[in-house]
């Protein structure tokens, strides 16, 4: 078994136990990439000096008995969190030569609890994308399948993982993008409660919507995490006081007496019908694990994607107003004046389905529309919100499918913005009521590709998260298979 | 048709974005199959429902008002395509 191969639980015993340097596995890590990178195509940039740097320190504090939580353990980063004196771009070529003068929180957070960074992952533009092809860098491709998308918008954190080019990553999820990448890369991915991980540093989007949160091997590691990355942060000041559990303990609990929703509107025509079966298997092991199924409805689910796309355009519109060449990132050489260097900076700057966000939110905010669209949206949003809440007092947990279907070639839907939207409808819902998901491996379709299975709690729950997916991961015995790159 | 090629044209000003021809053509009937799929939200009486802003309800957050360390104006600048002394250099504003 190769080193790159190993869970974060698994590697912290075998560095605790001196068997393993983290040098030697940081150069594990490294040789996976030299060997698969050039065809998956996870990261935008490698940090191999700072890592092996960080890897001999890390040996120096475990030689002296120094051993934190992620000592040694390799984390990639979605190229949207700011690394100090590490240029950051955000899968844009409008931030392309962009160094950050600060780190985000989690990057902190992550460096003190002794993780070493491999590089910083590809991702759509912006975060806005399910399929990693709107980066500026080039698309990353699906492990399981090199013509097929990796989903995102953290396609390449996802990838990094699946393909054992890291032991566990940082990505961001806006309207699902850890835990579709995370489904249709066969790995764990979940997407904390809002407020729960600190956005300091995490490039904006949609600033209602956005949340960080990691990508894993396995339930136990993801809760190994959240325990490095959630806490409040006086620096972002939508981060709450909520005190933070050991999640780890909810790994391996029993889950009998646990309700457990079944919303009837995400399991609807259309759906594939192999992400179907793969769901209602996995429905099946949650009972036979003591939990208790039930029907429940969220009336409003249909127009979550409708209230989505003009909630995060009007947010991006606004937070992308800064890129305007002035102060950081590309400016065009040439402009008579301000207006049109600010005009076509942005024009040469940002890709079409960035600037069609920003024309979306511009006009959902313009003079005469605002409260038809945007008003409108924010309503929907309440009601979407009190289904949740209304289905939270009739069970612990809502199971669904986290994607209508599997992995979808390259270029498929890139003509289609509207079709490329619909692939995130079954997460979308839970940013826009700000509760916690998570998506776990539920099998695979016949042709090899894997399927995933979303569990969503009320806010703050992430407890119950890691219990469920944990009693599921073991009880449902996913055949453990690795891409063949 | 809810927006036209000269409507496109004025969210691009609005947005300070300069579209090509291509992409005004492109973007009219992109939009415009968005803002249709949008409409759906209009079968909704939401009479009566508050607008939802927040995930989670906050409060304004403050901290004491004590002096801390800034980032400084040598490394504000460092990212900025065109900086002179202390200042951000830019093309001229007025004609």
């Amino acid at each position: 078994m190769e080193l790159y191969s190993l869970t974060i639980h698994e590697l912290q015993e075998k560095i605790k136990n001196g068997d393993v340097s983290a040098m030697q596995l940081a150069e594990s890590v490294f040789s996976r990439i030299d060997a698969v990178e050039e065809r998956v195509h996870s990261y935008v940039r490698l940090m191999k000096d700072e890592a092996l740097a960080a890897a001999a320190i890390a040996d120096e504090n475990i030689k002296k008995g120094d051993i934190q939580p992620l000592t040694g353990i390799p984390v990639a980063l979605k190229d949207i969190v700011c690394t100090q004196g590490i240029t950051t771009t955000c899968g844009s070529h409008i931030l392309y030569n962009f160094v950050p003068p600060y780190n985000a929180t989690v990057v902190e957070k992550l460096r003190d609890a002794g993780a070493l960074f491999v590089g910083k992952a590809n991702m759509d533009e912006f975060a806005m994308g399910s399929s990693t092809e709107t980066s500026y860098f080039g698309p990353t491709r699906n492990p399981w399948d090199l013509q097929r998308i990796p989903g995102g918008s953290s396609g390449g954190s996802a990838t990094a993982v699946a393909a054992d080019e890291c032991i566990a990553s940082i990505g961001s999820d806006t309207g699902g993008s850890i835990r579709q990448p995370a489904a249709l890369c066969g790995i764990v991915g979940m997407k904390p409660t809002y407020g729960r991980v600190s956005r300091f540093g995490l490039i904006a989007f949609a600033s209602s919507l956005d949340q960080i949160g990691p990508f894993t091997k396995d339930v136990e590691d993801c809760a190994i995490m959240m325990n490095v990355l959630a806490g409040y942060d006086p620096k972002e000041s939508t981060s709450v006081k909520v005190e933070v559990p050991d999640y780890r303990q909810y790994v391996g609990r029993d889950i009998k007496g646990f309700k457990v929703g079944i919303p009837k509107e995400y399991f609807i025509e259309g759906i594939d019908p192999e992400v179907s079966l793969a769901v209602k298997k996995a429905i099946e092991v949650i009972e036979k694990c003591g939990g208790q199924c039930i029907d429940i409805s969220l009336p409003h689910t249909q127009y979550s994607v409708a209230v989505y796309y003009i909630i995060a355009p009007a947010e991006a519109s606004s937070n992308l107003a800064r890129y305007d060449g002035v102060k950081y990132g590309f400016r065009v050489a040439d402009a008579r004046d301000l207006a049109e260097m600010y005009q076509k900076t942005r024009m040469q700057g940002f890709g079409a389905e960035v600037k069609r966000r920003i024309m979306i939110g511009t006009y959902a905010l313009s003079a005469g529309y605002y409260d038809a669209y945007y008003g409108k949206a924010s309503q929907v949003r309440a009601l979407i919100r009190q289904d949740f809440d209304k289905a939270f007092k009739q069970c612990d947990i809502i199971i669904t499918p986290t994607t209508p279907t599997p992995a979808f070639k390259i270029g498929e839907k890139t003509d289609d913005p509207l079709q490329m939207y619909l692939s995130d409808i079954f997460t979308i819902s839970t940013n826009l009521a700000g509760i916690p998901g998570i998506s776990v491996p539920c099998g695979f379709t016949a042709a090899g590709l894997p399927i995933g299975v979303q569990f969503l709690a009320g806010h703050f729950e992430e407890g119950k998260l890691l219990q469920i997916a944990s009693a599921y991961e073991k009880n449902a015995a996913i055949e453990k298979r690795r891409p063949a790159l | 048709m809810k927006l036209s090629t000269s409507d496109v044209e004025y969210v691009a000003k609005l947005a300070r974005l300069e579209v090509t021809e291509a992409e005004k053509e492109k973007f009219t009937a992109q939009l415009n199959d968005i803002l249709l799929y949008i409409d759906q939200l209009n079968e909704l009486d939401t009479q009566g429902v508050a607008p939802m802003t927040h995930a989670i309800a906050v409060t304004n957050a403050f901290r004491e008002d004590k002096i801390e360390e800034s980032l400084g104006t040598q490394k504000a600048l460092a990212n900025a395509p065109d900086a002179r002394g202390e200042f951000f250099r830019v093309p001229k504003v007025i004609e």
